[in-house]
C-alpha cells in the first residue's frame, strides 16, 4: 500500500462515519446521506491521488457530500414533484463525531439486517470504503454486494432503525453484534493481506474501530478485549507472510512483530480485566498476548494457554476453539496424547480444513508420515483461502521431495 | 410509526405444552395487553384456529376458493396487533416481552406500515 493510500484510508475512515451520520440527521434520510458520503468518497480517492490531499480533507469532504445530498434531494424532490427548496445545513464543529459514529455502527450492526449486509453496510457507512474495494476483499461481485447494502439501506429507512445507541438494558447484547462484525471484519483483512491488488488495510481499520468503540464504551470490558484481541494480532501482521506465503506461528520471524502494539495490547487487556467480566475477546486477547511474548515456540506458556483455552470454551463451544484447546494440550502432553484427543473431535470436526492441517503436524510429528499426507490432501480439499491452499500444497510437496531425496 | 405484529405459532410443536403451563402464560397474555395498551392502535384481532380459513386463490380461469390457509408453511397466524411506536428498536423491545415466545415454535413478525403514499404517487 502506497503512503498516499495508507493517508486516505487513515482520512476516510475518520471522517465518512460521523459525516454519514451528520447528515442523515440534517436530511432525515440514511439512505440519501450514505449515498452521497459514498460518491464523496469516490471523488476523493481519484482527485486525492491525482493532485495530493487537500489541506483540510475532512472539510473537502463534508463539502462534496453535503453537495451531493443536495442534489439527491432536489432530483428525489423533482421525482415527486414537489420542487421544495432545500435549506443548506448549517455547518457542524463535529463535536459529537463519536457518539454519532457509535450510533450509526449500531444501526449498520442491527439484528434486524441479513448478517452478510452488516459487515459491508458497516464498510461502506462506518469506516468509508468503497463498493468496488469490498467486493475485491471479498472476492463477491460488486453487483452482488451493492444489491446486498442497497437492500440493507432500504431497511433502515423503511422500517425505521435509528440511528441511536441502545438503551442501557439492550447495550451488552447489541455491542455483541457490533463486536462481532468488527471482528470478521479483522479475519478478512487477515486472512486475505496477501491481496497485492488491497487498496485498504482491513485489518488495520478493524484495529482503529475496535479502539473507537471501547474509548467511546469504557465500561464494557468486552470491547477493550476485542481491541486488544485484534492489536497484538495485528502486531504480528508483518510475520505471517512471506513473499504471499503462509507462515505460521510457529514457523514465524519473532523478530518483524511489533513490540510496542503487543505492549499496547497488554494494557488493553489489564484494562479489560479491571472491569472484572470475563468474556470471550478477552480470553483469546490473553491467550494472543502469552503466544505474543513467548521467546519461541517451544519456550512459550503453553500450560497457561491450556487453562485459557479450557477457560474459552465455557464461552465458546465453536470446532476452532476444540481444535487450538487440542493444539495447546499436545504441547504440554505431547503429539500422541493430544492426537487421540484430537481424533476424539473427529465427528465433529470432519468438514473443518484445520482439523486435518492439525492432524497431520501431530502425525508428522510422530512419523506417521503416509497418514500426514493423506490428513494434508484431506485439509487442501477442504480449504477455501489461497494462502492457507498453498501452505498446505508446500507441505505436501516438500513431504514427496524429502521421499524423493 | 407504526408496525403489524404477526404472532404466529407451530401447532405442531404447542400440540405437547402442559396445560396448567398454557393457562399461565394465556394469563400473561392478558396482563401483556393491558402494559402495552399504550401503543396498541385500535385494530387487531385474535383469530380462530387455522382450520377455519378459507383461501381464495389466483387461478388463470378465475379466482377459486380452498380450504386451509394460504401457504403450506407449519407456522400459522394466531393473530395480529398494530403498534404505533418511535422505532424499531422500540417495536423490538415490545414484542420481546411477549409471553408466548415462552412456547417452542412460535414467532412474531414486525412489519413497518405504509404511512407514506408519497411513494407510490
Amino acid at each position: 500500500m502506497s503512503t498516499t493510500d495508507d493517508l486516505l484510508a487513515r482520512t476516510l475512515r475518520e471522517e465518512a462515519g460521523p459525516l454519514v451520520a451528520w447528515l442523515s440527521r440534517r436530511f432525515g434520510d440514511f439512505d440519501l446521506a450514505e449515498e452521497a458520503v459514498q460518491s464523496a468518497v469516490v471523488e476523493a480517492l481519484s482527485t486525492w491521488r491525482r493532485d495530493g490531499p487537500p489541506q483540510r480533507p475532512g472539510a473537502w469532504l463534508q463539502v462534496g457530500a453535503t453537495r451531493n445530498a443536495m442534489d439527491g434531494m432536489r432530483r428525489r424532490d423533482r421525482q415527486r414533484a414537489l420542487g421544495t427548496r432545500v435549506d443548506v445545513p448549517a455547518h457542524d464543529d463535529g463535536a459529537h463525531a463519536t457518539d454519532d459514529r457509535l450510533a450509526l455502527l449500531f444501526a449498520c450492526c442491527h439484528p434486524a439486517l441479513a448478517p452478510e449486509a452488516r459487515l459491508a453496510l458497516t464498510l461502506r457507512a462506518v469506516v468509508g470504503l468503497t463498493t468496488p474495494q469490498i467486493a475485491r476483499a471479498f472476492l463477491v461481485h460488486e453487483s452482488t454486494l451493492a444489491q446486498r447494502i442497497v437492500r440493507a439501506k432500504r431497511k433502515i429507512v423503511s422500517a425505521h432503525i435509528a440511528l441511536s445507541v441502545p438503551s442501557e438494558s439492550e447495550l451488552t447484547e447489541r455491542l455483541a453484534d457490533v463486536l462481532a462484525v468488527v471482528y470478521v471484519m479483522f479475519n478478512e483483512g487477515f486472512v486475505s493481506s496477501a491481496g497485492a491488488t488491497q487498496d485498504r488495510d482491513l485489518a488495520a481499520d478493524a484495529v482503529w474501530l475496535a479502539g473507537v468503540i471501547a474509548t467511546a464504551l469504557p465500561d464494557e470490558a468486552e470491547a477493550w478485549g476485542l481491541a486488544a484481541l485484534l492489536t497484538i494480532q495485528h502486531a504480528r501482521s508483518r510475520a505471517r507472510f512471506a513473499d504471499g506465503d503462509l507462515v505460521l506461528l510457529r514457523d514465524q520471524d519473532r523478530t518483524l512483530w511489533d513490540a510496542a502494539a503487543i505492549a499496547e495490547g497488554e494494557r488493553l487487556i489489564e484494562r479489560a480485566a479491571s472491569l472484572r467480566r470475563a468474556g470471550p475477546y478477552q480470553l483469546q486477547a490473553a491467550i494472543a498476548a502469552v503466544h505474543a511474548t513467548g521467546p519461541s515456540w517451544a519456550e512459550t506458556d503453553w500450560l497457561q494457554i491450556a487453562l485459557l483455552y479450557d477457560e474459552l470454551a465455557r464461552f465458546d463451544s465453536s470446532p476452532v476453539v476444540q481444535l487450538n484447546r487440542a493444539v495447546a494440550r499436545a504441547q504440554v502432553v505431547g503429539p500422541a496424547e493430544a492426537l487421540d484427543q484430537l481424533d476424539h473431535l473427529a465427528e465433529r470436526l470432519e468438514d473443518y480444513h484445520l482439523f486435518h492441517a492439525t492432524r497431520a503436524q501431530l502425525l508428522s510429528d510422530l512419523g506417521r508420515d503416509d497418514e500426514a499426507a493423506t490428513a494434508n490432501r484431506r485439509a487442501l480439499e477442504l480449504t477455501t483461502n489461497d494462502a492457507e491452499r498453498r501452505l498446505l500444497t508446500t507441505r505436501l510437496h516438500r513431504r514427496r521431495l524429502d521421499d524423493g531425496s | 410509526m407504526k408496525y403489524v405484529l404477526m404472532y404466529t405459532s407451530r401447532p405442531d410443536l404447542a400440540a405437547g405444552t402442559d396445560p396448567e403451563a398454557a393457562q399461565a402464560i394465556y394469563k400473561r397474555v392478558y396482563d401483556w395487553f393491558g402494559e402495552n395498551a399504550g401503543v396498541m392502535a385500535d385494530s387487531g384481532a385474535e383469530l380462530l384456529g387455522v382450520e377455519t380459513a378459507t383461501t381464495v386463490r389466483h387461478s388463470p380461469d378465475g379466482a377459486v376458493v380452498v380450504d386451509g390457509p394460504f401457504s403450506e408453511a407449519k407456522e400459522v397466524i394466531g393473530g395480529f396487533s398494530v403498534i404505533d411506536v418511535a422505532d424499531m428498536d422500540a417495536a423490538i423491545a415490545v414484542v420481546k416481552t411477549w409471553p408466548m415466545l415462552d412456547l417452542p415454535g412460535v414467532a412474531v413478525e414486525i412489519r413497518p406500515m405504509v404511512e407514506d403514499y408519497s411513494q407510490f404517487e
